[in-house]
This record gives C-alpha cells, structure tokens and sequence, in this order.
C-alpha cells in the first residue's frame, strides 16, 4: 500500500471509523475519483480558452460558391461573376470602407497581390461607391477587382456576419476555407498558403 | 417585450403599412405574416452578437436577417424553407434550438446523462451508508465499553 494510500485510508478512519474496516480499497477511490472529474474539467476548460466562439465554421465549405452577378466598383457598367475565375485558385475577400479590421489585414493583401502570389477580388460589402474608392486609393489596391455588393444580398448568400472575411475558392470554383476576420500573417503562412498551394497543383 | 423587439415590430409594421399603401393586393401582409415572421426571427441567432436572437439585435446583421424574413414570408416560402435557407448559409450555429444529430447528442442528453449519474451514485451512497450503520455488530472490546458506560453489565444487550 502506498504512502498516499495509508494516509487516504488514515483520513477516512478517523472521519468515519466504520468505514475504515469494511473499505479499504474505496478510500483510495474517495480521492482519486474527484481527482480525476476535475483534471477533466480543467483540461476542457483549458482547451476552451483556446477556441474562439466568433469561428462559427461555415456550411459553405465544400460547396460550390453562390453564384451572383455584380457590378464593378471601379467599371460599373461593367459586371462580374465567379465563373469568370474558372480554372484559377483565387480569394474572395469580403471589405468595407467603414470597416476597420479591414485595415489590419490589408498591408497583407497589397503584399500578396505585389508578389502575384493569388488572384484577389474584393467584395465591397453594404459600401459606397465613393469612400470605398477613397479607400483603395489611399491604402492600396490589392484587388483584380472589386464587385459592388450595396445592399448585401451577396454577402448574406456568403453567410458573411463579420467582415473581413476570405473565402479560398479553388478551380472548380468550390469554397475551400473561409477566414472569418482579418487574414492574419499567421493564419496566411500556417493555412491559407498551403492550402492554395495545394489546390493549385490538384 | 423587450425595447428591441418593440422596435422591430414597429420597424416590421411601418415597412408592411408601406407595402399595403402601394395599393398590391398581393402584397398585402396580414397579422398571419407579422406572427410568422416574429416567430422565425425568435429561432434565429444573431451572429454578430451571438446571445441575443434576430428578434431582439438591432445590429445591421439582424435588420437584414428579418427584412430578408419579411421578403420570403411574402414571397410565399414555408417557415421550413426560410430556416434551411439561413442554416445553408449560417449553419447549425443559427439555429438557437439545436437539432438532434450525432454531434449534438451529448448537447441534448448530456445533462439527463450526468444527473442520471449523480442519482445512481447518491443512491448507492445511502445504501452503503444504511449497510454499514446496521450490519456492522460491535466488537468485544466495545461491547465491554458499552456495557461499561451503561453501568448495567447483566443486562445491556446493544
């Protein structure tokens, strides 16, 4: 018997001295089982800390990207939609002047389109034409193009709740992964590039 | 009623009194429509603010969400309809009564599992503690203690 057990079984011998006869083995459970109830909640608690409840994984990926048809924000008599980028790997990223966490990510979006690592076309969601342009021209134009989505129909056939958001869309024009917010550097190098690598070869 | 949800309805009643002043009949909403819809915006979640439903947010998110609603409910879709077209977008997540799937099973019977637990093992307790207050007879020497303090020895039989 163990130190810890004698002690265990000490403990409960003088708590209830007709227990300590009969249950010897059981007084070891006494501390063990709680023990281990608490180390599980701990380690769930633990990985909980981790998660962020703002990643609602999105039912789009694996499907075929909505398709819509937009005007665009520097042509607009002009218009685009998705099947135009048949055949190429590339990002749809959702934006918005007002939005301000936009301006966390772009640095990142005007060096990937500096590079020509992948093809990006912008989502100018619930904006206007002006600010919007404004926008680009002060902090830069990372974009193919950009699509006029005013009243955010598109962005709601999306399941855009939080912009930014960046959907990798691959060949097929299937929604491969979805950033809800800004396209980090991390998430950029550790995911997103991988993964356009990847399809790019498929 | 919450202010949120007041103001919706108003929001909600102001945009059908438009409507119905534009003279379509066919357009024309009814309490049916405003019943159904308030209902349906009660099951959604709000996204952006995550505790709060569609009904009661007034981030840009739910306005869309209800008015989106509204415009189905007139178009003709089944409240079914209107929920499966928010969950191919939104997911599950959107839904504030999750269904029952494989996944979601420890959501649904986790607590009944867990107090159905906690049951059996009280109850286990109480017999044990029942076993071990009645079936345990006393030693000799605590016979002879008994008997001692009792200052009776002939006669106490414990």
């Amino acid at each position: 018997m163990s130190d810890k057990a004698r002690a265990a079984e000490g403990f409960a011998a003088r708590k209830d001295s007709e227990a300590a006869s009969t249950e010897q083995p059981r007084s070891a459970l006494r501390f063990a089982v709680p023990l281990a109830v608490f180390i599980g909640l701990a380690a769930f608690l633990f990985v909980g800390l981790g998660l962020n409840p703002r990643e609602v994984p999105s039912p789009l990926v694996g499907k075929p990207a909505p398709t819509f048809q937009l005007a665009q924000l520097a042509q607009p008599d002009q218009t685009f939609s998705p099947s135009q980028m048949q055949g190429q790997v590339w990002l749809l990223n959702v934006w918005a002047s007002w939005c301000v966490a936009c301006r966390v990510e772009h640095p990142l979006l005007v060096e990937l389109a500096r590079t020509d690592t992948v093809p990006i076309v912008g989502l100018n969601y619930k904006d206007k034409r002006d600010p919007a342009l404004g926008w680009l021209a002060q902090l830069g134009n990372p974009y193919k193009l950009s699509l006029m989505d005013t009243d955010g129909r598109v962005g709601l056939d999306y399941g855009v709740y939080g912009v930014p958001e960046t959907f990798v869309i691959d060949k097929q024009g299937v929604i491969r992964f979805k950033q809800i917010g800004p396209v980090t550097e991390e998430a950029w190098r550790k995911k997103m590039f991988p993964l356009v690598q990847q399809l790019r070869k498929s | 009623m919450s202010v949120a949800r007041f103001q919706w309805m108003l929001i909600l009643i102001s945009l059908f009194s438009g409507a119905a002043l534009s003279a379509k009949p066919l357009a024309k909403p009814d309490a049916v429509a405003t019943h159904r819809a308030a209902g349906l915006a009660e099951q959604l979640r709000c996204l952006v603010c995550q505790n709060q439903t569609i009904a009661e947010s007034s981030a840009e998110l739910a306005v869309d969400l209800r008015r989106e609603i509204g415009e189905q409910i007139q178009a003709g879709r089944s409240d079914e309809q209107i929920l499966d077209f928010m969950v191919a977008r939104y997911g599950d997540f959107v839904l504030y009564r999750p269904p029952l799937k494989s996944h979601t099973f420890l959501l649904w019977f986790g607590p009944a599992l867990l107090a159905m637990t906690a049951l059996a093992a009280f109850a286990r307790a109480l017999r044990n503690r029942r076993r071990r207050l009645s079936d345990t007879p006393l030693s000799s020497a605590e016979q002879a203690e008994a008997e001692r303090l009792l200052g009776n020895p002939g006669d106490a039989k414990l």
